[in-house]
């Protein structure tokens, strides 16, 4: 009796202690943040300069360049992973092959997103460079698209594993119902798998932009690092992540490592917002399938 | 005898090497409806399934043997065309939630590719709703998803649309085991209705069912076909002793 007790209470202490993580995590960024907040204001979002030296800082080409890179990854990303999930919850029907790919995909995940940067920069960046030259833009070779499609590549394991998850969702009886009507594999996924599943996959593209945003490394080896607007998706750029990565060991000043917090902290809501959504999303449609 | 549209050859059916079906050998007459009773796990349900080749769905399924409709071998046909010549009902109503009633009615023709007018359409639907004595309750809303109706009118919804597509051959797997029973007597006259117009394989662990709604009845047991006969001989007279004790409630 008394051991039960005090493992329910270990139990709920860990619980909690996640909890105050958390908010300590979330009061430490507003704390620290004050100094720039109380600078630029609403400048400092809708600011397009970023120089130390005149001690201005306004974040907006990193909003940008945020944005850019993870819808563009997204966009890319989407239809291998929605087609691996389809071949995988339809096509497939043999355990082992499915099983290969299945841990294929789990290795993807689990290679370390240094190793991401690294293929993007010796593999990625002079192809793109080579495109770059071919169509006449200036070479950079590391920049948005570069970093966009390294995340692409990074996201893809990912998305792919919830889309399974999501056609998984589809009761069986209604495809075969389908099927009884005499309609083919392609007819069942497009007529009657996919339009069942639209919310769940919308919830995880939410998701997954929610992983998109904050990856850190891989795309701070190959974006470029410049905190100028980009001027197109080939000039090189910054993305809130990246920009911390490089800059917070030399910030000069307490308002630049301020700065730097600040654009921590709007990394960090937005990331939750787009995980709670996504999340609701998916449970939502998990909930209506029950 | 009655000429038969399907007619089943020494069909023998196992999954993963675990035999479900042993040489079973059996016709149905045309416009005629036909039980197939058995306990529970005695090979009903694959049965039908392996009528419309429903049963390849499951990678480890192998068949055997031969199921001929109107003298042809289904397993030399195109499961595809095959499975638009034999419709299909199942235990659970199973309506495309996602799709109208109307969209639900029309689907094998929307699902398979097939392009109608607008007249066409609205033709086939009324008719197939009719057929399957919807017609009056949803006729003012066929534009609405279909989920909000009862279990029993999803259930002749599924009939509707398993219906539209004009089939030679309607099989009903328990068509009534998740309805309530005011619905189930509606269905079954509905389905008595029906045979007028298609041939009609209907299973059932219900043995009044059996016999209220059909003119030859199958015995399963165990995999074997124990006994098929007019069902009002198999009920009365059954020539097997197992079949009598099925029968009589002894088990199942």
């Amino acid at each position: 009796m008394r051991s039960d007790t005090f493992f329910r209470l270990l139990l709920f202490l860990s619980g909690v202690f996640l909890l105050i993580l958390l908010s300590a995590i979330f009061i430490t960024l507003c704390l620290s943040s004050l100094p720039s907040l109380r600078s630029f204001g609403l400048f400092f979002v809708i600011g397009r300069s970023w120089n130390p030296i005149s001690k201005k800082f306004g974040a907006c080409p990193f909003l940008i360049g945020t944005f850019l890179t993870s819808t563009a990854a997204l966009l890319i990303s989407l239809p291998f992973s929605l087609s691996i999930s389809i071949l995988l919850g339809e096509y497939l029907n043999n355990r082992f092959f499915s099983a290969v790919f299945k841990s294929v995909i789990e290795l993807l995940a689990g290679i370390p997103s240094v190793i991401y940067g690294f293929w993007g920069l010796f593999v990625l960046v002079p192809i793109v460079r080579w495109v770059e030259l071919k169509i006449h833009a200036a070479p950079y070779g590391v920049g948005l698209l570069a970093a966009s499609l390294v995340l692409s590549i990074m996201i893809i394991p990912y998305s792919a594993f919830l889309s399974i998850e999501i056609l998984k969702l589809v009761p069986p009886e209604i495809k075969e119902a389908a099927y009884s009507l005499g309609a083919t594999r392609y007819e069942v996924v497009k007529f009657v798998a996919l339009p069942y599943s639209y919310s769940g996959i919308f919830g995880g593209v939410l998701l997954a932009f929610g992983r998109a945003l904050g990856e850190t490394m891989a795309v701070t080896m190959v974006i470029g690092n410049s905190d100028f607007l980009p001027k197109s998706f080939l000039s090189p750029g910054n993305t809130i992540a990246s920009v911390i990565a490089n800059e917070f060991t030399e910030a000069a000043g307490r308002l630049h490592l301020s700065s730097l917090i600040e654009l921590g902290l709007i990394l960090f809501v937005l990331t939750a917002v787009t995980n709670i959504l996504g999340d609701f999303v998916v449970k939502r449609m998990s909930f209506q399938g029950s | 005898m009655e000429s038969s549209v399907l007619e089943i050859k020494n069909l023998s059916a196992s999954f993963n090497g675990n035999s479900i079906l042993k040489d079973i050998t059996l016709s149905f007459p045309k416009n005629k409806l036909t039980a197939i009773m058995g306990p529970s796990g005695c090979g009903k349900t694959t049965l039908v399934r392996c009528i419309n080749r429903m049963h390849e769905l499951v990678p480890s399924a192998a068949v055997s043997g031969s199921v001929l409709l109107n003298g042809q071998d289904v397993y030399q046909m195109n499961p595809i065309q095959v499975r638009r010549k034999i419709g299909m009902v199942f235990q659970r109503p199973n309506p495309f939630p996602t799709m109208s009633i109307y969209d639900n009615v029309i689907a094998g023709y929307k699902l398979t590719g097939i392009k109608l007018s607008k007249q066409e359409k609205d033709r086939i639907v009324e008719e197939s709703l009719k057929k399957a004595a919807l017609w009056n309750e949803v006729k003012d809303c066929l534009h609405q998803k279909g989920t909000f109706l009862s279990g029993g009118q999803q259930q002749r919804l599924c009939i509707a649309r398993a219906l539209e597509m004009s089939p030679e051959v309607l099989l009903l797997d328990e068509p009534t085991s998740a309805i309530d029973p005011k619905a189930i007597q509606k269905i079954e006259e509905l389905i008595v209705e029906l045979k007028k117009t298609v041939t009609i394989v209907i299973v059932t662990h219900n043995i009044a069912q059996a016999a209220r709604v059909s003119d030859y009845a199958v015995f399963l047991y165990l995999g074997e076909l124990v006994e098929c006969d007019q069902t009002e001989k198999l009920f009365t007279v059954p020539k097997d002793k197992r079949t009598e004790e099925y029968l009589s409630g002894k088990f199942g």
